[in-house]
């Protein structure tokens, strides 16, 4: 992976870039009847929870992820990210809440092309990875957000439901507003809240969620951390605070605050 | 009249500008160019004007005790945050979790809001808080208030999102919410009742809105052509039967 | 000759200065420890059982029961309960018979585990201000939903919800049947389940029709016995439970004496007035596994699938490999009842000694599902032993979807657990079909008491929620993240799959 010398990265994991495909065979590879995808996700798995000390932390076709201990400005310049070009752009820095700063545990959290960047605290954890070890997968990485990363491939990719649909699943409206809804929608949201209970994420969040065809804002149902929109042209910024995208975008057209559970969808125009 | 730029400037070194220049006597600073710096006018003292241009930072006039700030711009989240007296003027909208504990002083928003505007603000004796928001609010307006006035507007009608979110006045035990036009009952919490205005509450309310009006270049007519109501709480001790003794 | 070679446990004693002579004491005692002497009140202390009956409705606080000071040598291998049945044993020959849960110091986990809370990095809610979610439905829920593309682009809900049985807060009543309680207890708990939105469960005595309006807050029980069971009953309720055992006594049956069964449950349980109700150790159709699975579909078809089959195991040693086959057999609901769990009556040597705790039970079951990629597929109601909420947090968070209460609910009618109910003279009307003691509870009265317990009872789990920092009860439905054990071995943390404190 190239790197360079920063200033303030004195150590770093020894880092390795592969471009790697599936075996077209399916039957010479380990499990066989996985498809590329669920096969990706396995092999990710198994090296993070079974190779001592190696993880896998970007396993996307068309998403990298940059990631490490340091401010993000030192890590930037320690991948040479300008070398990059690219059509959506996440990024993050963080207090390390719940587990001081390692470079597994840095955001964003990614597998295949989903990534997640997040500003709060996953407080229902405990029962998100119970649910998601039911599906195979591992938690590895120490730190809350990696359930959103695996409720999204879960939701999404496994279960095929449309965006929207996993965000409303994820963070799903009150019982008191489905009762309500008119019948069709109750009934919607009833099930889901039954099928995707173990799902829900609960406590203080805003998170981003990019793949490789839109970008997703979002936050928790009762609004415990910030997230704010903004448009200029046909560039879309968000974030925590209004003062991060002014910072990029000095005069947006539009700037606006997303209410609780009420996801911004932006899907690239192709 | 004291111009910083504050471009680049990390927070701390902004603010301890400001402290400085205040505390020497200066009455009239402008600050501009600000984007994101926190704790602006933090426990600030004295009488002072500091007039802002740029987007400012989270906790901006919290524990402030006298200065008046009028933000040019949109500001953050936390405004006000246990603020005990002076004013705040904001131009654009304003974020999350304004006033919170707030004990006296003014807020005026000529925008939006987000959630948890005036959450706990308290009232004793002469302190009355005041928040005065001109466009539209999150959930939880009025959370826990235990005193001080809170006044919503909904003055930009071309925004077609309900006026105040949900849980508007949830565990309130003091204090009065006036919107501008209806609320309805089922978005209130359920230690709230609405009322219409009497005599004595118009006479308040005209002087508040008077002062906000001339804030903002508004006319006072147009503000209370809409018929208020009044959100006060049923009890000053909503869970007085929560408990087994 | 003397009365008996057992001591009395209790010493019941009338401050002669303090008593008026009211005789309410007399009426009110249950088990006649009270008759007038002419005089004075005499005292049969033999009989005593410490339901504490008459201490409540003595007008002038002048009865005093204590535990008989007169006692056995003080021996630490042969205590008091060891010597007392031996000699009734030799007394009559007899199974010594017992009622309510054991009583037996086995240890409880629920008192080793300590719920978490939020301290900065996450914030707790306030849960008196925000919304806080307690509500639960019952029933098998399919691994995933599924949409499809209706008319105008708009998707629309593709997969079809199996019936389900909705409450308001994780709480139901456990199965008593009309029998092994009065019928005045019954409606207590269908008065309370309706105004909580939650449910009561028949048992297996069948449904009176004084029950009937409370159709929908009742689950039917069908038992070895068949009691009152037929198509009708099996529609009646929101959903049909299959009793295979129960905790206080897993793998043994039930009888109700017919000197027991007056003309009310005689029509009840569909039976001649004055025959023994006899419920049979097995259901004797019931031999296997797919023997069950066809006793399921059986009832499904017979409700045209539109009612969640639940069955109720007591907790064995094996209970993980059982509950799997019974979800696999195709129950919605798995109801799991730990040793601790009450009875109407139980042979003192079955209650204290056969099945293991709901905790173990619980956490072996829940993970179990987990390990099998199936606990969608059924929700579990954990049972036995729930005094408190702050258990059924515990319950919650090792896994239980609800919990179910049996002991406590009758605690709120006035039992004081004497465990006496095996003799049919509650004086509190509870455990008794004596329509003289039965009088006394009235459903409306109680009924109010026992909505009193449930809602305080929610009002803590909202707390612990709060605490917590989520908002609704599937946040912590199997969150063992939030729970830490104090003093417990690795072998008992590992199978909870709970951290130690500290942890
Ligand atoms: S109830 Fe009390 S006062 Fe009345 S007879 Fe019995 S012991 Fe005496
Ligand atoms: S129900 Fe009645 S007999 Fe049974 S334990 Fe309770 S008080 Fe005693």
């Amino acid at each position: 992976m190239p790197t360079t010398q920063v200033e303030g990265i004195a150590i770093s994991p020894l880092l390795w870039r592969y471009f790697v495909k599936p075996l077209t065979e399916k039957s010479e590879r380990e499990v066989a009847n996985l498809e590329d995808d669920d096969f990706v996700v396995r092999t990710v798995m198994k090296i993070n929870s079974e190779i001592d000390g190696a993880y896998v932390f970007s396993s996307g076709k068309n998403m990298g992820a940059f990631k490490g201990v340091g401010n993000p400005g030192e890590i930037a310049r320690f991948f040479k990210i300008e070398e990059y070009d690219g059509y959506i752009w996440t990024g993050h820095t963080r207090f390390p809440t719940n587990t001081p700063g390692w470079w597994g545990g840095a955001h964003p959290f990614t597998l295949l092309d989903w990534s997640i960047v997040h500003n709060g605290e996953i407080s229902s954890y405990g029962i998100n990875k119970r649910y998601l070890e039911m599906y195979g997968y591992k938690l590895t990485l120490l730190t809350d957000t990696e359930v959103v990363t695996y409720l999204f491939d879960l939701l999404v990719r496994r279960h095929g439901l449309d965006i929207e649909t996993a965000c409303t699943a994820l963070a799903a409206p009150f019982w008191k507003n489905i009762d309500d809804m008119p019948n069709d929608e109750k009934e919607e949201m009833t099930a889901l809240r039954m099928i995707y209970g173990s799902a829900l994420m609960n406590g203080p969040f805003s998170i981003l969620f990019g793949h490789s065809k839109g970008l997703v804002g979002f936050n928790d149902r009762i609004k415990l951390r910030p997230l704010v929109a903004a448009t200029k042209g046909k560039t879309v910024y968000m974030a925590s605070e209004e003062s991060a995208i002014r910072e990029i975008c000095s005069s947006p057209e539009k700037v606006w605050s997303p209410r609780a559970g009420e996801p911004v969808i932006v899907e690239l125009e192709i | 009249m004291l111009t910083i730029d504050a471009k680049g400037i990390y927070y701390r070194d902004l603010n301890q500008k400001v402290r400085e220049a205040v505390s020497k006597g200066e009455k009239e600073i402008l600050l501009k160019n600000v984007n994101g710096q926190y704790y602006i006018a933090t426990g600030l003292r004295n009488e002072a004007t500091i007039t802002i241009e740029g987007v400012p930072g989270n906790d901006l006039a919290a524990f402030m005790d006298g200065p008046t700030l009028i933000v040019k711009d949109n500001a953050q989240d936390n405004i006000g945050n246990t603020m005990n007296s002076g004013k705040v003027i904001i131009h654009g909208n304003a974020g999350d979790v304004l006033g919170y504990g707030m004990r006296g002083g003014k807020l005026h928003i000529r925008g939006n809001v987000g959630y948890r505007v005036g959450i706990h603000m308290k009232g004793y004796k002469k302190q009355i808080p005041v928040i005065i928001a001109g466009g539209k609010a999150g959930d939880f307006f009025g959370e826990y208030m235990a005193g001080g006035m809170l006044i919503l507007l909904g003055l930009d009608s071309s925004d077609k999102r309900p006026l105040v979110g949900d849980y508007l006045g949830t565990g309130m035990h003091g204090g009065t919410i006036f919107i501008r036009g209806g609320v309805d009952k089922k978005f209130c919490g359920a230690e709230v009742s609405v009322h219409e205005l009497t005599d004595d509450d118009r006479t308040l309310l005209e002087g508040y809105l008077t002062e906000y009006c001339n804030d903002f270049k508004l006319n006072l007519l147009d503000v209370i052509k809409v018929e208020f109501k009044k959100i006060i709480p049923t009890s000053l001790r909503p869970y007085g039967n929560l408990y087994a003794y | 000759m003397f009365k008996s070679l057992s001591l009395p446990e209790f010493l019941a004693k009338i401050d002669p200065v303090k008593c008026i002579k009211c005789k309410r004491c007399i009426n009110n005692c249950g088990w006649s420890v009270y008759s007038w002497g002419g005089d004075k009140v005499l005292i049969d202390t033999f009989k005593c059982v410490n339901c504490l009956r008459c201490y409540h409705y003595c007008p002038e606080e002048a009865i005093t029961i204590l535990d008989n000071p007169v006692k056995y040598r003080k021996n630490a291998n042969w205590g008091y309960y060891n010597i007392r049945n031996l000699k009734k044993q030799a007394d009559t020959g007899g199974i010594p018979l017992t009622g309510m849960g054991s009583d037996m110091p086995y240890p409880v986990l629920f008192d080793s585990l300590l719920i978490d809370a939020c301290q900065v990095t996450n914030p707790s809610i306030d849960p008196l201000r925000e919304p806080m979610e307690l509500r639960t439905y019952l029933g098998k829920k399919p691994a995933k939903l599924e949409f499809e593309k209706a008319k105008g682009g708009k998707s629309k809900l593709k997969t079809k919800m199996p019936p389900q049985i909705k409450l308001e807060m994780p709480f139901i009543f456990a199965p008593m049947s009309y029998g092994s309680i009065s019928l005045n207890a019954q409606k207590t708990l269908a008065i309370a389940a309706k105004e909580l939105g939650i449910v009561m469960n028949t048992g297996e005595g069948g449904l009176h029709e004084d029950i009937y309006p409370y159709r929908s807050n009742i689950i039917v029980q069908v038992a070895s016995g068949r009691f009152g069971v037929n198509p009708d009953y099996l529609n009646a309720g929101v959903a049909v439970e299959i009793k295979i055992g129960q905790g206080a006594k897993p793998g043994i049956g039930g009888h109700l004496p017919g000197e027991k069964i007056p003309l009310d449950i005689a029509k009840t349980r569909m039976i001649p007035v004055g025959t023994d109700a006899i419920s049979p150790a097995p259901q004797h159709d019931i031999y296997s596994i797919e023997d069950l699975r066809q006793l399921i579909y059986a009832i499904k078809e017979a409700t045209n699938y539109t009612k969640p089959v639940s069955v109720k195991i007591a907790a064995v040693h094996n209970v993980a490999a059982i509950a799997s086959g019974i979800v696999r057999a195709g129950a919605d609901i798995v109801y799991i009842d730990g040793f601790r769990g009450g009875t109407g009556a139980a042979p003192s040597v079955i209650r204290d000694h056969l099945g293991i705790p709901i905790e173990h039970a619980l956490a072996a079951v829940d993970e179990r599902l987990r390990q099998e990629g199936i606990r969608n597929e059924a929700s579990i109601i954990a049972a036995g032993g729930i005094r408190s909420s702050a258990d059924a947090a515990k319950a919650i968070a090792l896994g239980a979807d609800a919990v179910a209460l049996g002991t406590s609910a009758l605690i709120t009618m006035g039992c004081t657990v004497c465990g006496k109910c095996y003799t049919g003279n509650c004086s509190w009307g509870i455990t008794t079909q004596r329509p003289e003691l039965t009088v006394r509870l009235d459903p409306e009265v109680y009924a109010e008491r026992l909505i009193n317990l449930i809602h305080a009872w929610s009002h803590e789990l909202k707390e612990i929620l709060g605490a917590l920092g989520v908002n609704a009860i599937e946040s912590l439905r199997g969150s063992r993240e939030r729970l830490r054990g104090v003093g417990l071995d690795s072998h008992t943390l590992d199978i909870l799959g709970v951290k130690p404190a500290g942890r």
